[in-house]
């Protein structure tokens, strides 16, 4: 006896439908089937997860997907969703596994600060006819003036990654998304003079070719990791966090690895892949400083090593000891962030919010004296270009984007990466599935967003009397809260609008 | 050529280590950390106390300590050989995924833990007399040995392979480790049916001078795990 109704319900038109079966064709989920007899589809609502591709596909526009009016008896304490949790634990034993970012209803800081604009005294500029730098170099920046013997400036810096605009790709393995879900990212890194991460599952030989604008990463597992891994990347970022999930580790479960994933890997096909939540050899910053050091000797000091963290309570300590580990810059994700798969629980519970670690974390390093010394990477979750230009005032040096990327390249936020049959071919290794992105397409949208938010802050910038994103950087007077309390405006260190 | 390591800092001492053409030998080394990190195609001998980190992400080098090595040596390592004469610290051949590392003395804590394998890639790792707690922990693949050659306690501490879910452990000596998870079965060897391991064990034996026959009289077990998937029962999909 299955104890729960479906949570949305196909509904066709049936005046519409012209028995094409293109959607029993596309749902991986099986949800659509063909009654023979009768000339007729069907549809099995339980196992539709909402993601939209029949929808999108069916060319007569018969199918819509609705929210199911069923319901329990009302109880604000006891939702049907948490009746529902508890039938399914019931009923498997297993702890519930979600993905994508935490969906639950908390405050979102981003949306209760509005933007600065100047006028009569200090005319906005006009990004058309004006230069307007969005260029950042990331890294850390030289804080003291050096002479050598005959009293000339030393100009070396400590090595930088120079962006054209403050938005990077965070970090998703190749296994969690796909062979053409990556190819996109990396064409459009590159496109964009940016940069994509590779995530924990190494790097596939054909993305070599990527590599100046590639971060690698290096995680508990370190799967993938080895020496041309470490030299073809622009940067390595030591992943200690995520946002989704902090303090818990990854598993990518055998079954997604499979050919290529194996190989990426270095792991046989069908073993799970485990990364734990710790790196076993890291129990305090001088382990990390070990860590981050081990990998500029291995990479001669030619690359900046990012450490990446999650938002959690007492992220401004640990970021205050990143920042002295010898990283170059600190990636930090908040609770938002998103995930191929996390105990819902802890996505949903755990960590704090990105808009308020940030403006802790950029304080206490500024307090600290230490600012310099490392760059801000904020990410989980950045939804639009007014995210990121807030970001950028509350002290950020540039943004990760996860879910935004793969939502331009056609992900519909169905929430169900974690089974593996994502129906936009983004969260899947099953080749049909996987042909259904086509790189050549994901990728121009990828450029487009990011080309589109990149007008977006040239247009904000100038309507701040501002031409460069460098003199937005922690320029909190640019913000002004509303409806946030005193405690919430003193952390983000705004005032409230009016004020 | 030689290198006096006397007095000079670890990122000077990895700079003329790289520079430096043909076989190299370190003399009085004194913890500098990081020696030949990511190193291929060298020959280097240390007589001395490396320290940590050494031999992290190696790809091909053949490193040979005369003395005791530190924590987190092979880091990563990819291939290439490392022989100590001395003992290890902890976290040896973390997440290793090639090459071989033989150690004549003890080795410290979390040894061999998260090493993997690929096809013909296969990380070795020897230890002559006792490993710490936590050998072989999130094991996915490759070969651990703890031989407890003059020892008549137990070769292991607590907890080896804990969450293992590849690889194999041979333990030698007749005293089963008390604490370990039920994913792991042991079983003993039977006489001289190392497989794949005997050209290791025989390696290792003709690199200390040791008796492999006298050695390979004693009993062994070998503790593999039940699944390639331990976790897999452990979710249900929300
Ligand atoms: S899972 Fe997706 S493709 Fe399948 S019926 Fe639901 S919306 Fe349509
Ligand atoms: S990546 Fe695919 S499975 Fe995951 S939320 Fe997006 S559409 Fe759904």
């Amino acid at each position: 006896m299955n104890y729960i109704y479906p949570e949305y319900e196909v509904v066709r038109n049936y005046a519409r439908c012209i028995v094409c079966r293109a959607c029993e064709n596309q749902c991986a989920n099986c949800v659509h089937r063909y009654i023979e007899s009768e000339n007729r589809m069907e549809s099995k609502d339980d196992d539709c997860v909402n993601c939209h591709r029949c929808v999108t596909i069916c060319p007569t526009r018969a199918l819509k997907i609705i929210k199911s009016d069923h319901t329990f008896r009302y109880n604000s304490n006891w939702t049907g969703k948490t009746i529902n949790e508890i039938f399914k634990q019931a009923e498997s034993g297993g702890v519930l596994l979600s993905s994508m970012g935490n969906p639950e209803n908390y405050p979102v800081y981003f949306d209760k600060i509005l933007i600065n604009a100047s006028q009569v005294t200090n005319p906005s500029i006009d990004p058309l006819r004006e230069p307007m730098e969005t260029r950042v170099f990331l890294g850390s920046k030289v804080h003291k003036i050096k002479r050598d013997s005959n009293g000339k400036i030393d100009t070396s810096t400590a090595p930088q990654l120079d962006l054209s605009v403050p938005i990077m790709f965070s970090a998703m393995s190749y296994g969690s998304i796909s062979y053409n879900a990556h190819e996109s990212l990396a064409k459009a890194a590159e496109k964009l003079g940016i940069y994509y991460n590779t995530g924990e599952g190494g790097l596939h030989e054909d993305f070599y070719k990527y590599s100046k604008n590639t971060i690698v990463q290096v995680a508990s597992g370190r799967f993938g990791v080895h020496k041309s891994y470490l030299d073809t990347a622009a940067a390595i970022e030591i992943k200690m966090g995520q946002g989704a999930k902090p303090g818990i580790g990854g598993h990518l479960p055998g079954a997604k690895i499979v050919g290529a994933v194996s190989r990426t890997r270095m792991i046989p096909e069908g073993s799970d892949a485990i990364s734990p939540a710790p790196h076993h050899d890291i129990y305090s910053i001088e382990d990390l400083r070990q860590l981050v050091f081990s990998l500029k000797e291995a990479t001669d000091y030619k690359k900046p090593v990012i450490v990446k963290i999650a938002a959690v309570h007492n992220v401004t300590a640990i970021a205050s000891g990143v920042a002295r580990s010898g990283a170059d810059i600190i990636a930090i994700d908040g609770f938002r962030g998103g995930t191929g798969a996390a105990p819902t629980k802890i996505r949903d519970n755990v960590g704090i919010p990105i808009e308020l670690a940030l403006a802790s974390v950029d304080k206490r390093l500024r307090d600290e004296g230490i600012r310099d010394r490392v760059s801000l990477i904020v990410g989980g979750s950045i939804r639009s270009s007014t995210d990121i230009i807030k970001a950028i005032a509350l002290g950020a040096d540039c943004v990760y984007i996860g879910s935004a990327a793969l939502i331009a390249m056609g992900c519909h936020l169905c929430r169900s990466c974690q089974s593996g049959k994502c129906n936009w071919g983004i969260a899947t290794q099953i080749p049909n599935l996987v042909k259904r992105l086509n790189p050549s397409i994901a990728y121009q949208r990828l450029v487009n967003l990011v080309t589109a938010w990149n007008h977006e802050m040239r247009e904000m910038l100038g309507g701040m009397g501002i031409n460069s994103i460098e003199s937005l950087k922690g320029n909190r007077l640019m913000l002004r809260g509303v409806g946030l309390t005193d405690k919430e405006l003193e952390i983000l260190g705004i005032f409230h609008a009016g004020e | 050529m030689k290198i006096n390591a006397k007095n000079i800092e670890y990122r000077e001492l990895n700079q003329l280590i790289k520079k430096s053409k043909g076989d190299i030998t370190i003399d009085n080394c004194i913890g500098q950390r990081y020696i030949a990190s990511g190193l291929s195609n060298k020959k280097i001998k240390i007589n001395g106390t490396p320290g940590n980190a050494l031999g992290a992400y190696l790809d091909g080098a053949e490193i040979t300590v005369l003395g005791n090595v530190q924590d987190a040596t092979g880091d990563t390592m990819n291939d290439g050989k490392i022989i100590v004469h001395g003992s290890a610290g902890d976290a040896l051949g973390y997440a290793m995924r090639g090459g071989r590392i033989y150690v004549r003395g003890h080795a410290g804590y979390r040894t061999g833990i998260h090493m993997k394998e690929y096809e013909t890639k296969k990380p070795v790792i020897i230890v002559g007399e006792s490993a710490g707690s936590f050998l072989g922990e999130y094991l996915a693949g490759g070969i651990l040995v703890v031989l407890g050659l003059s020892g008549t306690g137990m070769v292991v501490g607590n907890f080896p392979g804990t969450g293992m879910h590849g690889g194999k452990i041979l333990l030698r000596g007749n005293r089963i480790p008390q604490s370990l998870p039920p994913q792991i079965s042991i079983s003993p060897i039977e006489k001289g049916n190392f497989g794949e391991v005997e050209t290791y064990l025989r390696e290792y034996c003709e690199v200390f001078s040791l008796d492999y026959e006298g050695i390979t009289k004693e009993p062994f077990f070998i503790l593999k795990p039940n699944s390639s998937n331990p976790y897999h029962q452990m979710y249900v999909t929300n």
